[in-house]
């Protein structure tokens, strides 16, 4: 990640990281949930669009946790 | 009130039942075993005439004025060394023991200075009392012979004299600096007629180990040890109780004023949190609410170019108001928001965050607690299911093993130290996990068993690694984690896997493996184990996955629900506890309760008569993103220097230069206020009326000292502005607000300013089921009710030494500076700590040719500062340190983005940087 990194992205990607151990299913519940209890409306629906316009850009339990947001 | 002197009877108390009787002078009276004859006196209204005794303080026996007759014994004990025995007999008014006293006093008088009339401590010195009590009417010795009257007065302290001159070699004020603070800087030099009271070796205070905390001077019985100020202004008359209002710790203090001017603070005795004691900061460094750069007034401009235009306080509010609907009429309700403070009381900060909530109409509030111990809430709500400290600080006198986390409690919380210190003093062992080699691993009769000095960065991968040890060698206690957690099993799997071995990680940590196992053992079969941490913990990219780390240390061997052992975060700030406590966060509404709790929400809305959103609002870093992605516009900050404490600097200007409308309420026109548009004038701690609640959940009263200089209290103003928003908030008196919080809060529903006022404070759970509150959590069962073990992966940051910022920077704090120093900078502590420094250990200060007192550049990939090089053996090869007390260096130009995954707090704790000698032209730059 740069600077440049949309903020929604690093920071679904360093709690998504943190969820490695589990398996992909429970972890990307588990980042979502996280989201959704922890993250402004405006910040998820930010995630959801760069999810949508760069899902290369999210670490792969995030973008799966978005699709569970979503 | 008037001046509270508080009765000191003579010895401390012991532990345990009344058990011994004994007649004192005809007065039956039972005590503790071990009590001294005179404390047994004392309990029973007598009081024995005494100089070198006090009871903060061991018996000595050196002034021999507390001579007592006991039947059937010889001689004239003295009654401070002399325990109590079942049927003791004790005289203390005889014509032998009037005479024998008679002389001492003869003896002391004729070698002090007849001035009492002109000296400071008139009507305050126990010597002076003292020779009343024992009825001295001569000095048969005259005042010609040798004597110490002529003794140079040492007045280099900032804060008060000595004056050997007057000094009585009592022993007090050196025993004070040993058993209460822990110090030793003071002894007795020489012997006999030669002794005299010696900062270091005869050194003058100032350039001495004196820590300045006060002990000393509280201790001594006479004029020797005197505060500048009484000296300058006179002795106090009236006494106010109130709370000191810089660390987590929460002393009590006596603020003792004569007429409507502050003379001193002194601890106070009945104080839970600090039992008589202080430091340097809580003792002497109040003069920031008097200082001239106090601003009164609330102050307007159209642009933070523009210069300040004074207004009325009606003006300021309605431009706030306005400024404020007009965004949110323009970019919607979720536009603005508000910070609040951890240095505001509870009520202030629960109207504040109340004004977001129902008159913003947003949940776009957070604390400052966000960039300090966000994480600790969030691990010890996961695992033990609330977010708060297991302990009160007395706690730790039962601790056998004390182990020291990413804290350095001697310059940051230093009255709790003192107690630590003392404990270690008795024998608890200690180990220390810090990358520093912190002034507690190695000090005056303690030596940490283990420092385990590991690389910054690395807490997770230790406390793993701990833990590992616990489970693969059988020293888990099992009844424990039966009957009181769950999911230990997929937790002990995890944590017994090879990767998380004291060898695995030693590498990555840099700690020695067996080093690392030898800690855990001791914590695991020490006795009662308690980990004491601060922001060396939170302060991470994993600071939430060591919370939890830590809980599962603590649970796994059974070293939680009672006295000696817990989980206890050393917070930052007075009110840190406090503001967390009163929903400041933007998930939770007070008592940590989530705002998607349909059924929390509605007590609230019925209340507070509007809806509340049921989705979190903005975290601090989260709105200065969207003040640059332009979707947050209008911010009030309460009491906190964002623009000087928050990482990223120049991340965090751009975010303020983007608002429109930045409301900042400080004392001072801190670095906040030049991007800002009002400016709302706060008042002091010694204005305040309200409570704190301390690092141990203790609801101290704050209590106003002077009326607010501002015209306005600060719950008064954001009740103003919510009004003015069109929502009707108003309260009589902050005891109503209280009432409030109480009525929606169950943790809290037994707190009241009546209740404060007869117990002196309390430990919140307050409530029915524990109506005194509550000292020590989880004893019969967690708050969640089992506690949980959470697996906790290491995953090393993304910020890491290169080869272009080969070193890691780690910050902190000192002991005479606070925070971003708005308060202290403002007083004499400024003597101790004029500048932040950089600390580099002499291999790194070599290689790149620095030597002590050098200006350095540090360079990180976000900024570049300059300050003073200090080297330091205290520092590990390849870490550098430093302090942020101090805009013009403004350390957080250097540190980054990088933050806690779970609560955003920011990663101070590990920046990868580079030092250099810093060429003149940068340095003039700056």
């Amino acid at each position: 990640m740069t600077e440049e990194t949309p903020p929604q992205v690093r920071l679904a990607n360093e709690i998504a990281v943190q969820f490695h151990h589990r398996p992909p299913e429970q972890a990307a519940q588990a980042i979502a949930q996280h989201i959704r209890m922890f993250w402004d409306p405006r910040m998820k629906a930010a995630l959801l669009r760069l999810a949508a316009a760069d899902p290369n850009s999210l670490d792969p339990l995030a973008l799966a946790a978005t699709r569970e947001i979503g | 009130m008037a001046l509270l002197k508080e009765p000191d009877l003579g010895t401390p108390a012991k532990p345990g039942e009344a058990t011994v009787s004994v007649e004192v002078d005809g007065h039956p009276v039972t005590v503790q075993e071990g009590t001294s004859v005179m404390r047994a006196a004392a309990l029973s209204g007598i009081d024995v005439p005494k100089l070198c005794a006090t009871d903060s303080l061991e018996a000595f026996g050196s002034c021999r004025l507390c001579l007592v007759e006991i039947d059937g014994r010889k001689g004239t004990p003295a009654s401070c060394t002399t325990p109590v025995s079942e049927g003791m007999r004790v005289r203390t008014q005889t014509p032998r023991l009037e005479k024998l006293r008679q002389g001492v006093m003869e003896l002391y008088i004729s070698d002090h200075p007849l001035d009492c009339l002109t000296c400071a401590a008139n009507g305050d010195c126990e010597l002076q009392d003292m020779s009343g009590v024992v009825g001295l009417r001569q000095v048969r010795y005259g005042y010609e012979g040798e004597n110490h009257l002529d003794l140079e007065k040492d007045t280099s302290n900032p804060y008060f004299d000595f004056d050997p001159s007057k000094c009585i070699a009592c022993s007090r004020c050196v025993r004070a600096c040993g058993e209460v603070q822990g110090t030793f800087a003071l002894t007795i030099e020489g012997r006999g007629f030669e002794s005299k009271v010696s900062a270091g070796a005869g050194e003058m205070f100032f350039d001495s180990e004196c820590v300045s905390c006060g002990a000393c001077v509280q201790a001594c019985p006479t004029a020797t040890l005197q505060e500048k100020s009484v000296v300058d202004l006179g002795m106090p008359n009236r006494t106010v109780l109130t709370t000191c209002a810089y660390c987590g710790v929460g002393c009590s203090f006596k603020a003792e004023l004569r007429g409507d001017e502050l003379v001193r603070m002194v601890p106070y005795k009945d104080g839970g949190a600090n039992e008589g004691h202080s430091c340097v900061k809580g003792r002497f460094a109040f003069g920031y609410a008097t200082h001239p750069d106090r601003v009164t007034t609330p102050m307007v401009r159209d642009s933070i170019d523009d210069e300040w235009r004074e207004v009325d306080w009606d003006t300021a509010i309605n431009r706030v108001a306005s400024g404020f609907r007009e965004l949110q009429d323009t970019y919607g309700q979720g536009a603005i928001g508000g910070i609040t403070s951890s240095r505001c009381t509870n009520e202030e900060v629960y109207v504040v965050q109340k004004m977001v909530r129902a008159a913003f109409g947003n949940n776009n509030v957070d604390t400052c607690a966000r960039v300090c111990h966000s994480p600790t809430g969030y691990g010890l709500k996961q695992t033990f299911g609330t977010s708060a400290g297991t302990q009160d600080f007395r706690s730790v006198a039962q601790a056998d093993v004390i182990v020291v986390i990413g804290a350095n409690p001697t310059d940051a919380h230093p009255v709790f130290a003192s107690r630590m210190k003392r404990r270690l003093r008795e024998g608890a062992k200690l180990v220390v996990l810090d990358p520093r080699r912190i002034d507690l691993v190695r000090s005056p009769y303690i030596e940490a068993t283990h420092h385990l000095q590991l690389t910054p960065g690395t807490n997770v991968a230790v406390v793993n690694a701990m833990a590992h040890v616990v489970v693969t060698e059988g020293l888990v206690d099992e009844s424990f984690v039966a009957d009181r957690c769950e999911e230990f099993e997929e937790w002990a799997e995890f944590i017994a896997r090879p990767e998380n071995s004291p060898e695995a990680v030693e590498a990555i940590t840099g700690v020695p493996a067996e080093e690392l196992r030898e800690a855990a053992r001791l914590y695991a079969t020490g006795g009662n184990a308690a980990i004491y941490y601060g922001l060396g913990v939170t302060e991470h990219s994993q600071g939430s996955t060591m919370v939890m780390g830590m809980a599962n240390l603590a649970m796994a061997t059974g070293n939680i629900g009672r006295e000696g052992v817990g989980v206890n975060p050393l917070r930052g700030q007075n009110n840190v506890q406090g503001s967390c406590d009163m929903g400041s966060f933007p998930h939770e509404l007070s008592g940590y309760r989530h705002v998607s709790d349909d059924a929390v929400r509605e007590v609230f809305e019925t209340l507070w008569d509007r809806p509340i959103l049921s989705e979190p609002g903005l975290r601090i870093p989260n709105m200065f993103d969207s003040a640059l992605d332009g979707s947050f516009r209008g911010l009030f900050v309460q009491g906190e220097d964002i623009a000087q404490s928050d990482p990223n600097i120049g991340h965090v200007h751009a975010a303020l230069r983007a608002m429109d409308l930045v409301v900042v309420q400080d004392l001072f026109l801190n670095e906040t206020a030049k991007f800002a548009h009002v400016f709302l004038p706060g008042t002091s701690f010694l204005e305040k009326d309200g409570t704190f609640t301390n690092a141990e959940r203790r609801i101290n009263r704050v209590r106003p000292v002077m009326s607010p200089k501002t015209g306005k209290d600060e719950w008064e103003v954001a009740c103003e502005i919510a009004r003015a928003m069109g929502y009707d908030m108003a309260y009589e008196h902050p005891r109503e607000i209280m009432a409030e919080i109480a009525s929606i809060t169950p943790t809290f529903a037994g707190v009241s300013f009546e209740k404060l006022d007869k117990l002196g404070s309390v430990q919140w759970p307050c409530n029915d089921s524990a109506p005194e509150g509550t000292p020590t959590m989880h004893v019969d069962a967690f708050v969640r009710g089992k506690g949980k073990f959470v697996s906790t992966p290491f995953v090393a940051t993304t910020e890491r030494s290169t080869r272009k910022y080969p070193l890691l920077l780690t910050t902190g704090r000192i002991l005479s500076q606070y925070n971003v120093g708005a308060q202290t900078r403002r007083t004499a502590n400024n003597t101790w700590h004029a500048e932040d420094v950089l600390e580099l250990h002499p291999h790194d200060a070599d290689d790149r040719g620095i030597s002590d007192g050098d200006r350095v550049s540090l360079s990180s990939r976000v900024g570049t500062t300059s300050l003073r090089a200090v080297i330091s053996e205290r520092m590990p090869v390849g870490v550098v340190y430093t302090t942020f007390h101090h805009p013009d260096t403004g350390a957080n130009v250097v540190t980054t983005e990088n933050s806690d995954w779970a609560t955003n707090c920011p990663e101070y704790k590990v920046t990868a940087v580079q030092v250099g000698l810093a060429r003149q032209a940068e340095v003039v730059a700056q």
